[in-house]
């Protein structure tokens, strides 16, 4: 039987790893490398890597880093931020990454994107979903440019829209709930699932096996987790740690 | 000393750093002169089958060369992921023929409503019978899948280690001195690390 990922989240900005709230305010976490050591002997299922920092002027994929990252990493790793062509991609696989995460280019050049997919498959490629709750109508829509621009379109009419793109994987982001601790949107994720047929990652709010344990009971694919991973605590220091498997 | 063979496409970096990792001599090569002289062969590979096949054959030399290797020196060689797919004689993928190096076929997996493909993440892949490549694995190893696509062998004989999603499927085959594993070994922890030191002693 598959098993369900439990997949650590971890965000870069300048050579280094941090943890936002809501997308906002990096906290200083620590090296990357040394951080992906400790993964590899967790043997966690699986990692994402994103650079928050792509939008920012003259922000180069910071391949160097990656590299050193890809020497590391035995598990599965996959790497969003600031790709906009089909050499970049192409060299994050060649570095050793197994997935690319595409956000703001599936809004901007959707043919770039089925470019990289007929080129590398859609196992390779997922999609980075960012959505925001307006309070005022009460719906959820997608934000782009690292959940700076709001594109206006429903969240769920944005993710059937993706299956025409062929993309391999959906990774969601509750924008409100990222790094806050106060659990998974469980009835946007149980939505979405219902409506698309590629494996989908659930993020943002994870806070504690509690939550795990509730996403796990329905018919999730993965979910990722960020504070849970780098914090001992909420509003306490910095700890790499993975919640066993078996226990959750 | 292993040769992963690069023919243009798939995930190298991580096969050659897994191979480190465990004190296993790897180069990447794509020139079939170099190939030519090689002791064992990786064949990776991420992406379409055609698209694999295609820049395999159109590599000079590179195709008769593989060919050589596999069929009349018998060298190990171990695919992984398209890379075993590529071992069968065609797959419903694409349109062009495989190397056919064992008897067998790659298929897509059923379409229905409720089942996800790719077939992505951690599954176990249970060893049917004795071999030297799966040596020392326990009977619920778990490895790292992604594909959507998989292999059937002909003859039951030719799979070493089968997997269940939605279907049973062939997860690892192997006849006479060619190996193929579905799963990612070089993402697969201390099992891949097995598998893959494994076929290095062979």
């Amino acid at each position: 039987m598959l098993s369900k990922r439990i997949i650590p989240c971890l965000l870069l900005k300048d050579h280094r790893l941090v943890k936002t709230k809501k997308f906002k305010n990096p906290n200083y976490i620590g090296d990357p490398c040394n951080t992906i050591r400790i993964f590899n002997e967790l043997e966690v299922d699986e990692l994402i890597l994103l650079d928050i920092n792509s939008h920012s002027n003259n922000h180069e994929i910071n391949y160097s880093l990656l590299k050193d990252i890809a020497t590391e990493a035995f598990m599965p790793m996959s790497y969003g931020g600031g790709i906009r062509t089909l050499d970049q991609a192409r060299k994050i696989f060649e570095i050793g990454f197994e997935k690319i995460i595409l956000n703001s280019l599936i809004f901007s050049s959707p043919s770039t994107v089925k470019k990289i997919v007929d080129e590398f498959g859609s196992q390779a490629v997922a999609a980075s979903v960012d959505y925001k709750h307006n309070f005022f109508n009460k719906k959820n829509y997608v934000y782009i440019n690292s959940g700076k621009i709001n594109t206006g379109i429903l969240v769920l009419d944005y993710c059937k829209n993706l299956m025409n793109l062929e993309i391999g994987e959906i990774f969601l982001t509750s924008i409100n709930r990222e790094g806050t601790w106060s659990g998974f949107d469980i009835e946007t994720i149980e939505k979405i699932e219902k409506n698309v047929n590629v494996p989908l990652i659930a993020h943002g709010g994870c806070g504690s096996s509690e939550d795990i344990k509730t996403l796990l009971k329905l018919d999730i694919c993965s979910l990722g987790i960020g504070s849970l991973v780098v914090y001992s605590k909420k509003d306490k220091g910095v700890l790499i740690n993975m919640p066993n498997r078996f226990n959750v | 000393m292993i040769t992963i063979v690069n023919y243009g496409i798939g995930n190298l970096g991580s096969m050659l750093n897994m191979f480190r990792h465990i004190g296993v001599k790897a180069t990447i090569e794509s020139d079939p002169v170099i190939i030519q002289k090689a002791e064992k062969l990786v064949l990776p590979g991420v992406g379409s089958f055609d698209a694999a096949m295609n820049n395999i054959n159109s590599i000079a030399g590179l195709r008769d060369v593989l060919d050589y290797k596999a069929l009349a020196e018998r060298i190990p060689i171990l695919g992984v992921c398209l890379g075993m797919q590529l071992l069968t004689r065609f797959s419903e993928e694409g349109k062009e023929p495989g190397l056919g190096w064992i008897p067998s076929r790659t298929c897509r997996f059923p379409k229905h409503t409720n089942l996800k493909v790719p077939h992505m993440g951690w599954n176990v892949a249970l060893p049917n019978k004795p071999n030297l490549l799966t040596k020392q694995l326990s009977d619920n190893s778990r490895f790292y899948f992604v594909h959507s696509y998989y292999v059937k062998v002909d003859d039951p004989v030719h799979s070493i280690m089968r997997t269940h999603y939605d279907i049973d499927f062939d997860s690892a085959i192997e006849k006479d001195n060619i190996y193929g594993v579905q799963f990612h070994p070089e993402k697969s922890h201390k099992n891949g690390m097995q598998i893959l030191k494994n076929f290095s002693l062979i």
